[in-house]
């Protein structure tokens, strides 16, 4: 029996409205809230609402032999709440079938694993908590925003409880090993790794309404055969995908829909092929041997690292600030700050902030709201210095070009001490002349 | 190969970028193994108008030339190649044609000068050009009998009949004419000898003068364009206009974007600043076109937020009265500078001590100052109305009218530090990687195309 592990990775970011310096200090709303909900409200009606109905008369046709799983992010669920509250029903319903995982992840889809240990942690406590309120499940298995993973990332995921996390199967990561088998954490061999097989998932994901590509147009007694091809002796295939494939990726237009539909059909008629969860497949299978990743991959682009979102300067320049501001957010103490703070932690921000798009621009470009990457990180820090400066009342601290002086070192910290300096020679000389 | 091709100018005596390019594209072609003989009326810029000369009604003197190209980096010896025929053929006409004055201000103009001038025929004089060396000088007359008048109109159709003569006189495969000035003496080349033309597009009447363009220089330029057998624009931006205000078949109209000479390393003196502030710069011609206003207004809304920078407006024109007078009333004079007319030297320390550079054009058919800019690893922000934002990366590209726009990005880029040592750091490349060794061959090859269409190239 050859099992089909289908997880579906669904989120939308809080998306940041136009934000000049001019408004810094004036304006403290930074979302842009027509493109949200109408972004929101097109990808409910061309993706969510039909697939999820789709998903549900399959799960209740197919009574236990059907079955998916899900992460969805902390700020997507908060926009369903805000604009398309009807969706979370309708994930609710599919969690009642009894058949549906849903897995831990970022509150915030957030980079939070590489910015702060102490962010990551809480911002994963804070996403438990919304999946256990909504849906009355407690999440065992863990992936990270982008299935980024490392070795010492998956050490922390560990150390939080969960018994198995999902990452990218990367060729620079497997070499010779095959995705389809379950590997353990080099540090902690508690946990348990399953690998996305990139080929087969990104056959449907990216490719299936490629009129260029050679198996246009791909039909599912095609996929299910290249299923069955995989190895005898694996029993399981992981097939990884953006939630936004049915529909919006893939258009409805392109028959995505009765092709997934007619697939899961053949998949359980098939004696020989069938569907597990991520969680089954942690606790019926043994492990073949360790996965080392010392340096973190991603799912993202040729690369599979990191070089989306920290690549460039711009990038690291911004994360760094955003993730310095970390004890601060924690001494205000204010619902208003912290939330805006995890909002500008999503991933996509950094993602607008690219400069690959030169050359991956279809991927880059999907929903992005900015002219340039440069345009990206220009709205961004406006934005980022308007919340340091709410920061700085809050917490009557100072923060010295966007790092808080606490936090400062090497060379900033001696630019710190001669301008402050400066201002204090100036403030003596005043106070000199008044008396 | 060998090409007859008429300029309006060529270095030294340039006063726009039309010479430069000019002078790269000849260099590029004679790397290309392409021969070029080129012809230019005896001209001058606006920086030097004391020395207008006159010339006799019969007579035309006629200066020829032969240009031996140097390598560009004598280390790397990069323009060397297998070609033989790094040289190039130059031939003066004496006229009294004056680039970017309309036919108004030229007639303005020659009513100013023609009192004070003996005319007397212009002497040789030794120019070095950076590059190239002047190998032979000979000087002949050749006889014409056109009559030389105060008026633009007669000036170009004089300089056509005595292209044509040259024309009749050289033996080409290719006529080669830039801009509506020669493209009258195109289509006479073109008609004494059968060769087929080109009429390059470095401009046209739209981008310098907005919607209320003069008739006869439109007429010009559409009919040097319909008699062409093919049109070259320097961006996509051109090309539209081309083939959508003077109804070209798009068939015939290719763009073959504009490249720069590389920079020198040696001999760049290191000036460093004298102010604490940020330095912003516009440089350019103080007209309509260049959009300077919109940087004022930008400049304005960057002052009322922060103190560390400074505004520049290096340059002249004829709104720089105008741009004085309103940077007074907003009241930032004293962080808003005007430097009047920079050359040479000047411009490279201009850029030597600025840290943003903003060319804010209405409508820029190209643009070539962001790259002078670029290659001083200055930041730059464009407007997206120039042809040059369709090739740059490493720039920050916005609507010339979206003020906010502008004043964001000039603020980014002196508070946000990773963002210029971006530019700093990938902008130079990109600019030195626009080579002319390449749009040449991309002219080439139409050439190509044009003399042995069967078996094209391309």
């Amino acid at each position: 029996m050859k099992n089909i592990c289908l997880y579906f990775q669904v989120h939308q970011p809080f998306r940041l409205k136009r934000y000049r310096f001019f408004d810094v200090g004036k304006d403290h709303y930074y979302y842009d809230d027509y493109l949200n909900k109408h972004i929101l409200k097109k990808v409910v009606n061309r993706c969510y609402l039909p697939t999820n109905e789709l998903l549900y008369s399959l799960l209740t046709e197919f009574k236990g032999q059907f079955k998916v799983s899900f992460s969805l992010t902390g700020i997507f669920l908060d926009q369903l709440e805000l604009y398309a509250p009807e969706v979370i029903e309708s994930f609710k319903k599919l969690a009642d079938t009894g058949h549906v995982e849903f897995l831990s992840e970022t509150y915030s889809h957030s980079l939070a694993a590489l910015g702060s240990p102490e962010e990551f942690v809480a911002q994963v406590n804070l996403h438990k908590r919304k999946i256990e309120s909504l849906f009355g499940l407690t999440p065992a298995v863990f992936r990270n925003t982008e299935l980024i993973y490392s070795d010492s990332i998956g050490e922390q995921v560990s150390k939080m409880g969960y018994k198995a996390m999902l990452t990218e199967g990367a060729k620079h990561v497997l070499g010779w090993k095959s995705p389809n088998f379950l590997y353990y954490n080099v540090i902690d061999p508690r946990l348990k790794v399953l690998l996305r097989n990139y080929k087969l998932s990104d056959d449907i994901a990216w490719r299936f309404s490629n009129h260029s590509w050679s198996e246009w147009p791909l039909k599912s007694e095609t996929y299910h055969h290249w299923l069955k091809g995989t190895p005898k002796n694996e029993d399981f295939v992981n097939l990884f995908m953006d939630y936004e494939t049915f529909g919006e990726h893939q258009p409805v237009e392109s028959g995505i829909h009765q092709f997934f539909e007619h697939l899961v059909r053949l998949i359980i008629k098939d004696p020989e092929t069938g569907f597990a969860l991520p969680g089954e497949i942690a606790d019926s299978h043994q492990s073949v041997g360790p996965l080392s990743v010392p340096y973190p991959s991603s799912w993202a682009d040729e690369e599979r690292d990191l070089s989306a979102w920290l690549g460039n300067e711009m990038q690291k320049e911004a994360f760094k600030k955003l993730y310095s501001l970390h004890n601060l957010v924690i001494q205000a103490n204010d619902s208003d700050l912290s939330r805006d703070w995890r909002y500008l932690q999503a991933s996509d921000h950094f993602y607008y902030m690219s400069t690959k798009f030169f050359t991956d621009q279809s991927v880059h470009n999907y929903f992005n709201p900015y002219n340039s990457p440069y345009d990206a990180f220009i709205n961004y820090m406006n934005i980022l210095s308007d919340f340091i400066i709410r920061l700085e009342k809050k917490t009557k601290r100072i923060v010295y070009k966007g790092i808080p002086i606490e936090e400062l070192s090497g060379d900033p910290l001696n630019d710190a001490i001669s301008d402050y300096e400066g201002i204090l020679k100036v403030l003596r000389q005043k106070r000199k002349k008044i008396s | 190969m060998r090409v007859l091709m008429f300029g309006w100018e060529f270095p030294p005596h340039i006063s726009g970028g039309l010479g430069t390019a000019c002078y790269g594209m000849t260099r590029g072609l004679a790397y290309r193994d392409v021969e070029v003989i080129f012809v230019v009326p005896k001209s001058y810029g606006d920086e030097d108008q004391s020395s207008v000369k006159l010339v006799g009604a019969s007579q035309v003197p006629v200066k020829r030339r032969t240009y031996v190209f140097t390598p560009a980096n004598p280390g790397t010896n990069e323009l060397v190649s297998s070609s033989q025929s790094l040289e190039m053929t130059y031939i003066e006409v004496g006229s009294n044609l004056l680039p970017y004055l309309s036919p108004e201000e030229f007639q303005k103009y020659t009513h100013e000068h023609l009192q004070k001038n003996e005319l007397t025929i212009q002497e040789i004089e030794q120019s070095e050009i950076a590059g190239s060396a002047v190998l032979t000088e000979v000087v002949g007359t050749l006889d014409f009998s056109g009559k030389y008048g105060s008026d633009l109109m007669q000036e170009v159709s004089n300089y056509a009949l005595v292209s044509s003569e040259i024309a009749h006189e050289q033996s080409f495969d290719i006529i080669h004419a830039h801009d509506w000035l020669t493209y009258p003496a195109g289509i006479a080349a073109k008609r004494m000898s059968g060769k087929p033309l080109v009429v390059h597009v470095h401009a046209t009447e739209f981008d310098r003068t907005g919607e209320n363009y003069n008739t006869i220089v439109y007429d010009i330029e559409k009919s040097g364009m319909e008699q062409a057998d093919l049109v070259i624009t320097v961006s996509n931006l051109t090309r539209n206009t081309v083939i959508n205000r003077y109804g070209i078949n798009p068939d015939k109209v290719v763009t073959v974007y504009n490249a720069v000479e590389p920079g020198t390393e040696n001999g760049v003196e290191t000036i460093t600043k004298s102010v604490d502030e940020k330095v912003v710069t516009f440089l350019g011609r103080i007209t309509y076109q260049k959009g300077p206003e919109y940087f004022m207004e930008a400049a304005n809304k960057v002052l009322k937020h922060s103190n560390n920078v400074r505004f520049v407006m290096a340059g002249s024109g004829d709104l720089l009265r105008k741009m004085i007078r309103y940077a007074a009333r907003l009241g930032i004079t004293e962080k808003f500078h005007f430097t009047d007319f920079l050359k040479g030297q000047d411009v490279d320390n201009m850029f030597a001590i600025s840290d943003v550079y903003v060319m804010p054009s209405v409508s820029e058919p190209f643009g070539i100052s962001p790259l002078e800019a670029m290659r001083s690893n200055v930041p730059v922000i464009i407007s997206k109305q120039s042809g040059v934002s369709e090739i740059l990366k490493y720039a920050i590209k916005i609507d010339f009218w979206d003020v906010d726009a502008m004043a964001d990005a000039i603020y980014g880029l002196i508070t946000y530090e990773s963002l210029p040592l971006m530019f700093r750091h990938y902008g130079r490349d990109e600019v030195n990687s626009l080579k002319w060794e390449n749009a040449a061959l991309q002219i080439k090859n139409q050439y190509m195309n044009l003399l042995y269409p069967s078996n094209s190239p391309l």
